[in-house]
């Protein structure tokens, strides 16, 4: 018999820290109390992506979708909506949609949303081969290894037009085709899971909504070229992740489509988990495969690249997951199909982690060429608090900013280039007219120089030099020359550096000094910070006429800066003060200048 | 879970496509919406909406959406189902017992016609959407 109603919970890892899993134990009780668990189905699924509202609770087939569920709300919704049919409407979404058809399709944050690689985060339980089946699961990888042949696959991605996600945009099919064209005993496909970006989460959020689609892509992938041995190389901080991924192998293995003969075909190919201790320069292709090897996690030279020469001296194809989650959909679907999302150069859709001073943060998937505004403004919600938008910060540490006037143009790896900034792996960063860009880019070197590997001089001592100058200027002290040697040490650091991690550490300094140059002036000509986030350039006075010497600064302040007589206006010792801005926070009455 | 060839991969495949289309919300532009408020369920709402079900899954149909709602206020009707589909009115049932729902889903959905004995009025106007 089938189920009447079905309950879908979001398993991602925001909304699992947000106890979904209680929430999701409580319902299956509470069902089972009611007697109700053969007429509703509970299940887990991946990231519904509208990680603002979460935890989240989807029911079908009412489609109500519910918003920052507690652990105690099941109760309600079991017995309202699930016997008497009533939607909780205070915990709906949007208010208004307690009516009957309340449609997840009306909400906002959706409607400019284009799921290819997402398709199934959300929908299926992660945790259930059958599931990913019944969505068309696998049928690529029944297609590529009995009806097509190693060209056939590679062709259908030249159609595709498919660049790489990781962030550098390198078409994947000739990847593929120079591993390909390479004559060795054995070849390895590796999937690049060492998600390092601040702010980005999108194939975490893939791997636990949809594990199997990386595998389906890799066995496809090593059919192409020719591989019978996969990694996936993931960072141990994600342990969901690594749950999810352990458990469709173990699935998939048992049914035959992953190692000996799968399916009958004569075609073998298995895949093992490589946890990654969290170093950011792992992501780097030449330093994960070190990493895989034993060695400790340094990039290399290139070329030769991975394709040719990669682990053990084998060819080897590195794809990102996000990459891999597009290519079982272009088997299925055909190249020509996916060639018709997007713009000339850049085909398909882009996931973006969208964060930072943003109304609804969280996954977004858009295709190609959408402009940022519409990304900021329509399905972000835009500023809150009514702040004005300043600039947003794309590709993360390797990226750089953009600002309004370049709101409008179409998002592809081209013009994000041109403008100073990258792709990378798509997280998205908002910031408000509070965001001092002196600040954001120290904060970004500073990420940088942590992570550096030290192997090569341009950016062990070059990322050094330019976040000691960055905070030199950020305290007052810098000079109008300190700008020169940080333009020059960049691009002397985008030339000569070994990898990605120093060719683009510069990116956000010089990009915020392109768009921002008021801004440093300010700090090295006027000695002040205009948004006032450099601490060190700021001072809290209490404006006399306006205190009224309630105490309450006094009793804030951390450091017992703050002095004074009951109803007499207050004084901050300004050599104790440590500019927490706590008093400023605390005051009720605006008599606390920040400047 | 025994190793499976080309075919019992694709038959796999079939089954569970069915059990997940139930689930999924696109493409049902056909509803069946029972009241379940106390007096429904009273009435034997419950075999109604079971009928329904089976009916459907028996019948192979995937663009239909069963949703279950409280009380549409025509107690003395009860169970009471609302039909709504493309290019037919919508429709409020009354007393459709397990036979009738059959016969709905023969009629109405899949021959496209109203059954006649069981149309009641609609609920009252202050609660209808404004078209």
């Amino acid at each position: 018999m089938a189920y009447k109603q079905y309950v879908l919970i979001c398993g991602g890892t925001g909304c699992e820290s947000n106890k979904s899993d209680t929430i999701y134990k409580n319902f299956l009780s509470l069902l089972e109390k009611e007697n109700l668990q053969s007429d509703v189905q509970v299940l887990k699924t991946g990231c519904f992506g509208f990680c603002e509202q979460g935890p989240i609770v989807k029911v079908l087939p009412d489609e109500s979708f519910y918003v920052q569920v507690k652990p105690e709300d099941a109760e309600g919704i079991v017995n309202e909506h699930l016997i008497k049919g009533r939607p909780v409407s205070n915990l709906l979404y949007n208010k208004e949609q307690s009516k009957e058809f309340a449609k997840v399709d009306d909400i906002e944050f959706y409607q400019k949303q284009f799921r290819v690689v997402l398709r199934n985060c959300g929908f299926i339980n992660p945790e259930d081969i059958n599931e990913y089946i019944a969505r068309d699961g696998y049928a690529a990888l029944e297609k590529a290894l009995f009806e097509m042949s190693p060209d056939d696959i590679i062709e259908e991605l030249k159609i595709s037009g498919l660049r790489g996600r990781g962030g550098a945009g390198f078409p994947t099919w000739r990847k593929w085709a120079f591993s390909k064209a390479v004559e060795s005993d054995v070849k390895y496909i590796v999937c690049n899971a060492d998600e390092g970006d601040p702010g980005a989460y999108m194939d975490r959020s893939v791997l636990e909504g949809d594990p199997h689609s990386v595998l389906e892509a890799m066995t496809i992938a090593a059919k192409a070229v020719g591989a019978t041995k996969g990694f996936i190389y993931v960072r141990a901080e994600y342990p969901l992740a690594i749950h999810r991924l352990k458990v469709a192998i173990k699935q998939s293995r048992e049914m035959g489509l992953l190692g000996e003969d799968i399916m009958g075909s004569g075609f073998s190919f298995d895949i093992e988990i490589r946890l990654g201790a969290g170093a950011f320069v792992c992501g780097e292709e030449t330093a994960l495969l070190a990493s895989i090897e034993g060695s400790r996690g340094t990039p290399r030279p290139r070329p030769p690249f991975p394709a040719v020469k990669g682990l053990w001296g084998k060819p080897t194809v590195i794809n990102n997951v996000e990459t891999l989650a597009n290519i079982p959909v272009i088997i299925t679907r055909g190249g020509k199909w996916f060639s018709g999302i997007g713009t000339e150069t850049s085909k398909g859709t882009k996931v973006f982690a969208l964060t930072g001073k943003i109304n609804n943060s969280g996954l977004v998937e858009v295709p190609m060429g959408t402009p940022l505004r519409d990304i900021v403004f329509n399905i972000g919600g835009g500023i809150p608090n009514g702040k004005k938008f300043k600039a947003v910060q794309t590709g993360g540490p390797s990226g750089g900013v953009i600002t309004e006037e370049y709101l409008d143009t179409p998002i592809d790896y081209e013009n994000l280039q041109k403008l100073g900034s990258i792709m990378g792996s798509g997280g998205m960063i908002v910031m408000d007219e509070d965001d001092c860009m002196v600040n954001v880019a120290k904060f970004y070197l500073g990420f940088t120089v942590d992570e550096s590997c030290g192997k090569c001089s341009p950016c062990r001592i070059g990322g050094r030099k330019l976040y000691n100058l960055l905070d030199k200027i950020s305290k007052g002290n810098g000079t109008m020359e300190d700008l020169e040697t940080i333009k020059e040490i960049g691009h002397t650091m985008q030339k000569a550096s070994l990898c990605g991690l120093g060719q683009t550490a510069p990116n956000p300094v010089l990009s915020t000094m392109r768009y921002f140059e008021d801004e440093y002036k300010a700090h090295i000509i006027d000695k002040t910070c205009p948004t006032g986030k450099c601490v060190d350039l700021v001072t809290y006075t209490i404006i006399s006429d306006k205190c009224i010497g309630c105490g309450l600064c006094a009793r804030r302040c951390p450091v017992n800066a703050i002095s004074g007589e009951k109803k007499q206006p207050h004084l901050i010792d300004q050599t104790k003060c440590i500019k927490c801005g706590e008093c400023y926070a605390a005051c009720k009455f605006s008599a606390i200048e920040k400047k | 879970m025994a190793k499976m060839t080309l075919e019992q991969l694709r038959k796999l495949r079939e089954e569970k496509k069915k059990q997940l289309d139930m689930r999924d919300p696109d493409n049902k532009q056909i509803h069946i919406v029972v009241g379940m408020g106390t007096s429904g369920i009273a009435a034997g709402a419950k075999d109604t909406l079971d009928a329904f079900l089976r009916c459907i899954e028996n019948r192979g149909l995937t663009n239909v959406a069963v949703r279950q709602v409280g009380s549409f206020g025509l107690d003395y009707a009860e169970p009471t189902v609302e039909v709504v589909m493309p290019d037919m009115p919508r429709v409020i049932y009354g007393k459709v017992t397990p036979d009738v729902a059959e016969k709905i889903v023969l009629e109405h959905i899949i021959g496209k016609k109203l059954v006649e004995n069981h149309v009641y009025d609609r609920p009252a106007a202050d609660i209808v959407d404004k078209e």
